[in-house]
């Protein structure tokens, strides 16, 4: 049983939209290392991602391509989440050109991660084979992605006034667009129905567990969640994804179908 | 047939990995298998990391082979089950090492720990054979490395991820 098409769009937006904005790092990580690690977290994202375009395609069929799919969709048909698609500049820097801030970056990713560990071992089940066989790949790289994230976060927190400060303002900002994880879109209403997919909140209680303890290790609070639930994968969208998508895409659409 | 898929299976053992140039694609266990398809000879080749850049090169690669040999396939992307450094044998794991490269501690299959104490089991210096070995970086040259350091003898190397 094929998982339905809008529901593997889903997975592999939010997949190239992240690795998109972690790309934003590469020649300006903070040190180094980190530079080569969210150039590896990218990459590891890009891959999944053209995994399931692939596979969205074959199951679209006609013209369709993972190059169509990516490149010549516009923000408003993408079903990313809405955390993956936010700037990468902290909530105290003021606008959208400010400094980028690794403490966003990284709480951003840890949260991200915690879902997908979660959510790739449940499709390791999945009634769609290729899709079960994509999450069993996927699984480990997020397992990875977890633990080097969770790592830097509990650095962080635990770390100077300053790196505290600015996780903890991370954390407070990103939080709440974690709400958005556990309400289900109809893509994953009809993901479900055919047993191709989980209910997103039955993953809910594990990422809490994994989120709290890495929190209360890096001496972090974990701030009430009320109010507004972002809604990025039914498709409507930040202000910052229009954006985002432009720079990925106008080379694709200068040049369509250009071969080098 | 069978003469045929020995004799390509031959062929395509030659052929190594782009990045990590000691192993072999078989060894890797990239190359998975070379089969009597439906329409014809099969070569089933499973990806490691999802994003690994080397896949299409060594897909062009298996192509060239193939077209030297006269032979046509079709050429089958495998992924179940996923990849898993526990597939790299231990004449693999010598010639990693004997590379410079630090072979995976076993057994990646199993874990399912989300949480694995950073220095859990640290690799062997592929130099000097000292367990005293520090993470440097947690990503290195290749999607499948990461970067340590002997403390020992004060070598840096790669190690390849037990993922």
């Amino acid at each position: 049983m094929t998982a339905p098409t809008d529901y593997l769009l889903q997975l592999a937006d939010t997949a190239l939209v992240l690795a998109q904005r972690n790309a934003e790092w590469c020649g300006h990580g903070p040190v180094l290392e980190e530079d080569v690690a969210m150039a590896n977290l990218a990459l590891d994202l890009i891959g999944q991602a053209r995994l399931l375009y692939q596979h969205a395609a074959t199951c679209i069929g006609g013209a369709a391509s993972e190059d169509s799919l990516a490149y010549f969709r516009d923000a408003a048909e993408y079903r990313c989440l809405t955390l993956v698609e936010l700037p990468n500049h902290g909530p105290r820097s003021g606008g959208a050109f400010s400094q980028p801030d690794y403490a966003t970056t990284i709480v951003r990713n840890f949260f991200h991660a915690a879902l997908m560990v979660t959510l790739w071992t449940e499709l390791q089940q999945s009634s769609d084979a290729q899709l079960a066989g994509i999450a069993a790949r996927a699984r480990k790289e997020a397992c990875y992605h977890l633990h080097h994230c969770g790592d830097w976060l509990v650095r962080f927190g635990d770390g100077t006034e300053e790196s505290h400060a600015r996780a903890q303002a991370a954390v407070d900002h990103l939080l709440p667009y974690t709400e958005e994880f556990w309400v289900p879109s109809p893509a994953e209403l009809a993901a479900v129905s055919n047993g191709s997919a989980p209910h997103p909140a039955t993953l809910r209680a594990a990422w809490d567990g994994d989120v709290n303890a890495t929190l209360t290790a890096a001496t972090l609070r974990r701030p009430v969640q009320r109010g507004y639930v972002s809604q990025g994968k039914f498709g409507l969208h930040s202000e910052h994804l229009s954006y985002l998508l432009a720079e990925m895409q106008c080379v694709a659409r200068a040049h369509p179908e250009g071969v080098w | 047939m069978d003469t045929l898929i020995a004799r390509v299976q031959r062929a395509l053992e030659q052929l190594t990995d782009p990045e990590i140039p000691v192993l072999s694609l078989r060894e890797l266990g990239v190359l998975r298998e070379v089969r009597a398809g439906t329409d014809g000879l099969e070569i089933v080749l499973t990806p490691t990391y999802s994003g690994c850049p080397a896949m299409d090169q060594i897909e062009q690669d298996v192509r060239a082979k193939l077209c030297e040999l006269g032979v046509a396939a079709r050429i089958t992307r495998q992924l179940v089950p996923a990849w898993s450094s526990d597939w790299l044998g231990a004449e693999a794991r010598r010639k990693l090492s004997a590379a410079g490269i630090a072979p995976p501690q076993a057994p990646a299959a199993n874990a399912t720990l989300r949480f694995v104490a950073p220095g859990a089991s640290p690799p062997s210096c592929p130099r000097c054979g000292s367990t005293r070995t520090v993470q440097t970086a947690a990503f290195g040259s290749t999607a499948c490395k990461a970067l340590y350091k002997c403390l020992a003898c004060g070598e840096p190397f790669d190690y390849f991820k037990p993922y």
